[in-house]
């Protein structure tokens, strides 16, 4: 049997029938992963040990049939800026390169209950800091697809690991497209929940208005089933919604005629790869044989999102980024040290990687005095019309449909010298996290044999008709369940 | 307008976020950021009388915690994390400037 | 002859809020009675990653009630943001405060100080806590001190210098403190002291704040600067940190207009910059400021949506305000005949007020007597046992009763204090220890004339000066009378006595 290829669905199916137990499951994978992973380089950490020991406690739960839920047993890989009890957090940074964290996400707690199997912590930017995965400090991570090429960022560990069959499911996040941008490079589906849907409690934050923990899985079933068992209120993260979560999976069958979806004009055009388009234009028309009504909208202030989202990350960073400081925890360089200031200056200079210091030094340059109404300020106010271009366009259709890269996955090393057009390829993922709506990422073709995605976004706390649109839409077309030759 | 951001005043704000850095790393910095702020400047393209910051618009409910105690975490796996530490507390150089 | 200068002060006091948890974790706030350091800690006050602080609800409402008692206006929009700079006893590398929307501003508070007031120094208060005024409250000017804002935020964790190294505890790390800023409109150390007082008092009447110096709850900020009297130009103004007690404000503040009007008189110019307190030599010292250019690059905080309070929830946090000191002053006035002082002492502190209230109406006597029972003897009590008016246990009833068993010429004065002082010590009701030590007051004229005979019969001497002239001899012979009936003779009639029976041996 294929393991590595299944969903959760299936996967579970073989579980509670008792024709697969959750240990050899995870074996299998534990196994490809040696074998593959080598070339894919997409875990930072493996938690073998432990996998097998949840893996153990979920065939009890199965065999007991006591509280089992569609992800008990399920093996899962998670970006490595969730934070997991005794299990190696790093970020992707010298700065934690050895740090273990002392409390659990409420994620991770979430997914533990619901008796998943932890493999192991996934590659990404450091701290998130990227679009290639190049930004990581430990090691590049490869294009499943084309070993020459990035994976995407900063998910790109995650996504990678789901596409090259290392795990069935990936946690990732998404602050400006870390989740939907890899997912569009490596040929899975992935979510961006509204923002608040999902508790950030143990997320190492990046820019905290804008993260997003969000699954990646084989399908948009799948997406929907783990979306259902982390979202929700978290007493911890005073910015989750207290709305109560839909099942999501339990209306994705409902007919999407007569919905409409809007293609934002600013979305479409020049400087977008042909085959990108051509993809993003047969969905469309697919859309359309399903009954769709497709309208043309428009998000006047596409153009100044870009800005927006990199000022205010910028800003947030260079704060959320602070208490890396070498006294309390990770990377401590106190050589000679007099001054505790010395330790500052000397961990943060060995600690972090040349995209961090860019980062934080333009955070704190946008927020100093003098600056702070020119950039953080502004950036603020602009980020309003960016919030109410999206709430125009949804007085008027029910979602959006966008690309989620103007081209395919690019080769190694192609853009790391220059760190503004790197920026520039999150140009059509970034403005859904401004404006906190929800956007799902999922396959729809290729390009010279490389995966296009492409995403649809949704109203605040409207999930529920993205899945419904993206699931209809997986039920006629099968480029999400094209795997890559390894 | 094109604005640049000399190595002083990379420097200045370098030591602002506690990062060290050289001579070399200053101009380099300072040339990338130029670009970078730069193409940040567009927004000033943008009329924002009267358009409130976004940071002032409440997108969850009041979220207050109830004033009651929770235990604490172990002091133990607090110090296990830290580089240095000693009789309980975490140590650290001698703090200047006070 | 110099020109003389008016101070222009403004203060910022620091205030820990008295609540079970932390400000923005579930950690205990009881950070005094923690064993040992780092015990009340978790991953958000340590500032561990991905950690995310939640805002306690007990501490925006003792905000807003400080806030009301100040009379301040109530943002009902209100938000935190980040305060950003290093310093290894703030875990984050910010510190959660409130900046552009603060939860209350725009109050005012009414201070006294002697007038006119110029640069000469007024005399130091002696003492700690309750105002000490020592110019006669007729000689005072009242005005009004602007209270610009009051924000909530979270203290820093305790650091401990040694040698040649530092220890941190976070125990203290995310108590909630509140920053009371002034505008600069305090103009003497005098007025500035009284503002301080009054805070203090309004604190601790509101239950919000021990106002215990000693533990640091309260902390000091002064910023100060000079300019010659009738000018209303705002000169460069310097700021004195770490001002631990109202001995160290009353100190620093006087010895900085000094300063300051030193400078400009040999021609100099003041510096703008940040002063520490050296209590020991008594002078302000230039102090190298945690961050140099004062950036602090202040932000929304992200992490926490902005608070919206409605009208009904501080309304109802209004109607929990319990009569402040001024107003029960004012009553205490009206009401009992107490003159301003008399008043000033007994509302200094609510438990006192309070206790003062239950005897007074226990008591038939007149509430200026009840007061100078316990301005006087019951305080002596108090200061000499070094017991609180918390651990006292001596019913109102019993204390009135000893009261009135005096107006009623049933006990003199003096056995009425050793009665209290029994009382006070070991309980028990008047009456029966006046029987059991047999205190009850002679009034009896006989009884008190045949003392008096006596005395007289035995101090030939004396009474020889007296009849001479010398009749301050008479207290002596009051005193003689005090001894031989163990104080228990009335004063009255044996005064009456021994001036008739004196007399009459002029013949
Ligand atoms: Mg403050
Ligand atoms: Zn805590």
């Amino acid at each position: 049997m294929q393991f590595h290829t299944l969903t959760i669905r299936q996967a579970h199916q073989l579980l509670i029938t008792k024709q697969l137990s959750s240990v050899e499951l995870t074996q299998a994978i534990l196994g490809r992963i040696r074998e593959i992973d080598s070339k894919v380089k997409s875990y930072v950490t493996v938690a073998e040990e432990l996998a097998l020991e949840q893996a153990k406690k979920a065939d009890e739960r199965i065999a007991k049939g006591e509280n089992v839920t569609p992800l008990t047993g399920i093996p899962f890989s998670m970006k490595d800026c969730i934070s997991t009890r005794g299990v190696r957090t790093t970020c992707s940074s010298k700065i934690l390169a050895n740090y273990i964290p002392q409390y659990n996400a409420t994620v991770t707690n979430k997914l533990v209950e619901a008796g998943a199997v932890l493999l192991g912590k996934t590659n990404m930017d450091e701290f998130g800091m990227g679009s290639s995965c190049e930004n990581s400090a430990f090691f590049n991570t490869h294009n499943p697809w084309d070993l020459t090429r990035v994976p995407g960022g900063s998910s790109g560990g995650a996504a990678a690991s789901l596409a090259a069959g290392l795990c069935l499911f990936s946690i990732g996040e998404d602050t400006g497209g870390s989740v939907r941008m890899p997912a569009g490079f490596c040929n899975v589906t992935g979510i961006k929940p509204t923002y608040g849907r999902v508790s950030r409690y143990g997320l190492i934050a990046l820019a905290s208005s804008f993260d997003c923990i969000g699954p990646m899985t084989r399908d948009v079933y799948d997406c929907a089933t783990v979306l259902e068992h982390i979202a929700g209120h978290d007493p911890h993260d005073s910015t989750t919604y207290q709305t109560p979560v839909p099942k999501y999976t339990a209306s994705i069958h409902q007919p999407i005629r007569k919905m409409k979806l809007g293609i934002p004009k600013e979305y479409f055009i020049a400087g977008m790869e042909a085959g990108v388009e051509s993809a993003l234009q047969e969905a469309i028309r697919q859309f359309e044989k399903l009954g769709m009504e497709i309208h043309e909208v428009s998000l006047p202030h596409t153009q100044y999102a870009l800005p927006v989202y990199y000022l205010l990350l910028f800003a947030e960073a260079s704060a959320n980024l602070a208490r890396f400081d070498g006294t309390r925890f990770g990377l401590s360089v106190a050589e000679g040290a007099k001054d505790v200031i010395d330790i500052y200056l000397q961990t943060r200079r060995e600690g972090f990687g040349d995209e961090v210091k860019r980062r934080i030094m333009l955070g704190a340059y946008a927020l100093s005095a003098g600056y702070y109404d020119a950039y953080y300020l502004k950036a603020q106010k602009v980020r309003t019309l960016l919030r109410r271009d999206f709430e125009s366009a949804f007085s008027k259709v029910d979602l959006l449909l966008a690309p989620t890269c103007p081209t395919t996955a690019f080769k190694l090393g192609e853009k790391t010298s220059d760190p503004l057009e790197m920026y520039l390829s999150d140009i059509y993922v970034v403005a859904t996290n401004p404006a906190g709506v929800p956007a799902i990422a999922l396959p729809c073709g290729f390009s010279n044999n490389l995966p296009v995605g492409m995403q649809l976004i949704g109203k605040h706390l409207d999930e529920q008709t993205l899945f419904q649109v993206a699931h209809a839409y997986q039920q006629v077309t099968d480029w999400h369940k094209k795997i890559p030759p390894l | 307008m094109p604005q640049t951001i000399e190595t002083k005043t990379v420097k200045h704000i370098a030591f602002l976020v506690r990062l060290g850095i050289s001579e070399e790393e200053a101009q380099k910095f300072s040339r990338q950021f130029s670009a970078i702020i730069d193409y940040f400047n567009m927004l000033n393209e943008v009329d924002t009388t009267n358009v409130p910051p976004a940071s002032d618009i409440a997108n969850a409910e009041n979220v207050l915690r109830d004033d009651i105690v929770q235990p604490s975490m172990s002091r133990e796996e607090f110090l296990k994390n830290a580089p240095q530490s000693e009789r309980g507390y975490i140590k650290v150089p001698t703090v200047l400037g006070d | 002859m110099r020109p003389t200068y008016e101070p222009v002060i403004g203060l910022e006091i620091h205030a820990e809020l008295i609540t079970n948890s932390k400000m923005f974790c579930g950690c205990s706030a009881n950070y005094a009675s923690a064993p040992e350091p780092n015990t009340n800690i978790c991953p958000v006050c340590t500032g561990l990653p991905g950690a995310l602080p939640v805002a306690n609800k007990k501490a925006i409402e003792l905000a807003v009630l400080v806030g009301l008692a100040l009379n301040c206006s109530v943002n009902k929009h209100n938000t935190f943001a980040r305060k950003n700079y290093y310093y290894p006893d703030l875990p984050k590398g910010y510190q959660i405060s409130q900046y552009e929307l603060p939860i209350c501003e725009n109050g005012w508070l009414e201070v006294e100080f002697p007038s006119p007031q110029t640069h000469q120094t007024p005399p130091l208060p002696s003492g700690e806590g309750r105002g000490v005024r020592e110019t006669p409250l007729s000689l005072r000017e009242r005005a009004r001190v602007r209270v610009r804002r009051v924000h909530i935020e979270e203290d820093t964790a305790k650091l401990f210098h040694e040698k040649n190294y530092a220890l941190v505890d976070f125990n203290r790390a995310g108590v909630p403190l509140l920053e009371i800023v002034s505008e600069p409109d305090i103009h003497s150390v005098e007025a500035a002291l009284d503002y301080a007082t009054k805070v203090r008092a309004i604190l601790r009447y509101l239950g919000v704040n021990s106002g215990d110096m000693e533990k640091g709850v309260l902390r000091f900020e002064a910023n100060v600067s000079v300019r010659p009297v009738d000018s209303d130009e705002l000169r460069t103004r310097t700021e004195i940190k770490n001002l631990n007690s109202f001995r160290a404000l009353t100190r620093a503040i006087a010895y900085e207009i000094e300063r300051q009007i030193q400078i400009y008189e040999s021609g100099g110019a003041v510096v703008q910059e940040t002063l520490g307190w050296d209590d020991v030599r008594g002078m302000t010292t230039s102090q190298r400021s945690k961050e140099e250019a004062h950036d602090y690059r202040y932000f929304p905080e992200p992490d926490l949506p902005p608070l919206q309070l409605s009208d009904e929830w501080i309304e109802s946090i209004r109607t929990r305000l319990p009569e402040l000191p001024e107003a029960k002053t004012a009553r205490f006035i009206s009401d009992f005949g107490l003159t301003l002082s008399e008043a000033r002492f007994l509302t200094s502190e609510r438990t006192l007020a309070d206790y003062f209230e239950r005897v007074a109406a226990k008591a038939k006597s007149p509430a200026r007597t009840v007061h100078s029972w316990i301005a006087g003897e019951f305080m002596r009590y108090l200061n000499d046992s070094g017991k609180s008016i918390e651990d006292v246990t001596l019913l109102p009833e019993s204390f009135a009763k000893l009261i009135d068993m005096v107006t009623d010429k049933v006990i003199s004065g003096n056995s009425a204090k050793v009665v209290l002082n029994e009382m006070l010590a070991s309980g028990g009701d008047p009456e029966q220890i006046v029987r059991e030590k047999n205190l009850a007051q002679v009034s009896d004229e006989n009884q008190i004339q045949a003392i008096v005979e006596k005395i007289l019969n035995d101090n030939p001497a004396e009474v020889e000066k007296y009849l001479a002239g010398k009749e301050t001899l008479l207290q002596w012979f009051m005193g003689q009378v005090a001894r031989a009936t163990k104080g228990k003779a009335d004063p009255n009639v044996a005064k009456e006595l021994l001036v008739k029976s004196l007399e009459e041996r002029r013949k």
